[in-house]
């Protein structure tokens, strides 16, 4: 028998069980509520409708292209912050995490004061290129990872600082190179946080809305993804499409989220 | 995380959850006398009003608490849509002042309010930055792909008026987004990151020197019509009524005039 199966066998603290199942219910119980609020007849009709499909179209390319730039950009970032000391490190830690705790539609403002067409960078870059984040896709794709991006960093970087580096030193003393050691041992042994880091970060992207419609807007097919879709759907009245479109919105997290959750995180 | 959508389907749960919560939160003191309009009445009224009311309806609500001792009277302000979607849900509101008949008459239609009355009307303006990048000059300017267009969306009243109006003008719009509300459509005109909007003129007025107003003609315009009403519902019936005449008296419509909007 396995040592896992022998501590599955062991006694639990019991205390924490009625605080677990509160906290389950309490999680659980607003989805329950939409489901029973759900207009099952005509489901197939809302959500089938070109706006339906064009916001969730935008929304799966956004959040995956916003996941696939903060992974490439964000592992680097924490590989820095867990392993190298530099002066000013906390106040870097403090302001990439910055995103996460100020009210999106702050960050989205931010946004375009940095890249919009008067923005500190956006207004040479128009003048020379004409080129425009806003109202755009691409600026879609930018807020989502302004806003998601931390939630991988810090993820990851909590990996990278529990992990055991004795291998790392081991790989190294066997002459690999820094390079070779950070693709062939730290990556793979951090692989569990990147991943978990890699679904916060998407899902936190697919429910994003206040910095896309602060800083990208809002047009069908362009910068509409369904959070804005679903908020729009509740201000003209129309309950049944915004509650139709949570629930597609939470079948395509929990269809993400729950092997994933399986495969990595769970025992 | 996921707060914002959070927040849309907690509050989607909450309307459809609690539709029989109504009456005010205010103390329901039983005022003795019959006759409204003379009674000192005092208590607290919640006045839920469209968001472009924000700065009119506070001076209104400082004057008449002047006016009435012991009269409080608190604002809630939001988009119409949203005000309507709360009131139904069974808010504590006591008055009703909406931008459009369309909530109104939602309101009306759920039994909720009687006898709702036009009290302002307010018209369109093309919103452009100070230094009018797009040299926007009118309405026939907002078909040009190459222009920077920002509408209201269709789902709210700005933007269903100002739908109207570019139809009157024969106008297909090249639109770049449609906003959530006029607030952040305004926004994103003052900062200059849109070239031209249509929002309402008392916006422009609010705004002052940050944006610029272009006005549209008479023929192609749409007035947009405020109906304001006491809620059935309400704990402090006297009282909110009270607050609604004097919305509709001559003291209430000289400081809605001094804010942009016309007379019903």
């Amino acid at each position: 028998m396995t040592r896992a199966a022998d501590r599955a066998k062991a006694r639990p603290p019991w205390a924490l069980i009625p605080l677990a199942v509160l906290a389950a219910a309490f999680l659980v119980v607003p989805f329950l509520a939409l489901l029973q609020r759900t207009p099952w007849t005509g489901l197939g009709d809302l959500i089938g409708r070109p706006v339906v499909v064009d916001a969730l179209r935008l929304s799966l390319l956004s959040s995956l292209a916003a996941t696939g730039a903060a992974l490439v950009l964000g592992i680097p970032l924490a590989w820095l912050l867990a392993r190298q000391r530099f002066p000013g490190r906390s106040v870097v830690r403090a302001m990439v995490l910055l995103p996460m705790v100020l009210p999106p539609v702050v960050g989205g403002a931010a946004l375009l004061f940095a890249f919009g067409r008067r923005g500190l960078l956006g207004e040479p870059v128009y003048d020379q290129t004409g080129l425009l984040l806003p109202f755009s896709t691409a600026g879609v794709i930018v807020a989502n990872t302004f806003v998601a991006m931390p939630f991988l960093i810090i993820t990851v970087e909590a990996g990278l600082r529990s992990m055991d580096r004795r291998y790392e030193d081991a790989a190294a003393t066997l002459g690999a190179s820094a390079w070779t050691v950070f693709r062939r041992i730290t990556v793979p042994m951090v692989a569990p946080s990147i991943v978990a880091g890699a679904v916060l970060c998407w899902a936190r992207a697919l429910g994003e809305f206040g910095a896309t419609v602060t800083f990208a807007g809002n047009l069908q097919g362009r910068t509409q993804t369904m959070p804005l879709a679903v908020f729009l759907a509740l201000e003209s009245g129309d309950r049944q499409a915004a509650i139709a479109l949570s629930l597609l919105l939470i079948v395509v997290s929990l269809a993400v989220m729950v092997p994933m959750r399986d495969r990595w995180l769970g025992v | 995380m996921k707060l914002r959508l959070a927040l849309i389907l907690a509050t989607a749960a909450l309307l459809a959850g609690c539709s029989d919560t109504g009456g005010g939160t205010g103390s329901a003191t039983p005022t003795g006398a019959d006759s409204a309009g003379a009674t000192p009445a005092s208590g607290k009224i919640t006045v839920f009003a469209a968001a472009s009311l924000t700065d009119a309806f506070q001076q209104l609500g400082d004057q008449f608490e002047a006016a009435h001792p012991g009269a409080k009277v608190e604002f809630n302000f939001a988009a119409s849509s949203a005000l309507r979607e709360q009131i139904i849900g069974g808010a504590p509101a006591d008055v009703f002042a909406s931008a459009n008949e369309s909530n109104m008459t939602q309101v009306v239609d759920a039994g909720l309010a009687t006898g709702p009355a036009p009290f302002v009307t307010n018209v369109l303006q093309i919103a452009v930055p100070p230094d009018n990048p797009g040299q926007v000059a009118g309405l026939s300017d907002f078909a040009k792909p190459d222009l920077l267009i920002g509408l209201c969306a269709e789902e709210v009243p700005c933007g269903e008026f100002g739908r109207e109006s570019l139809a009157k003008a024969g106008v297909t719009p090249s639109i770049d987004t449609n906003e959530p509300d006029v607030r952040s459509l305004i926004t994103k005109v003052e900062n200059g990151d849109l070239d031209a909007g249509i929002v309402y003129h008392t916006d422009v007025l609010a705004a002052s020197d940050a944006v610029k107003g272009i006005d549209i003609p008479d023929d192609q315009n749409v007035v947009a019509t405020y109906p304001i009403a006491a809620l059935s519902g309400s704990g402090q019936a006297d009282l909110a009524s009270q607050f609604v005449e004097y919305v509709r008296s001559p003291d209430g419509q000289q400081v809605l005039e001094s804010f942009g909007f016309r007379p019903a």
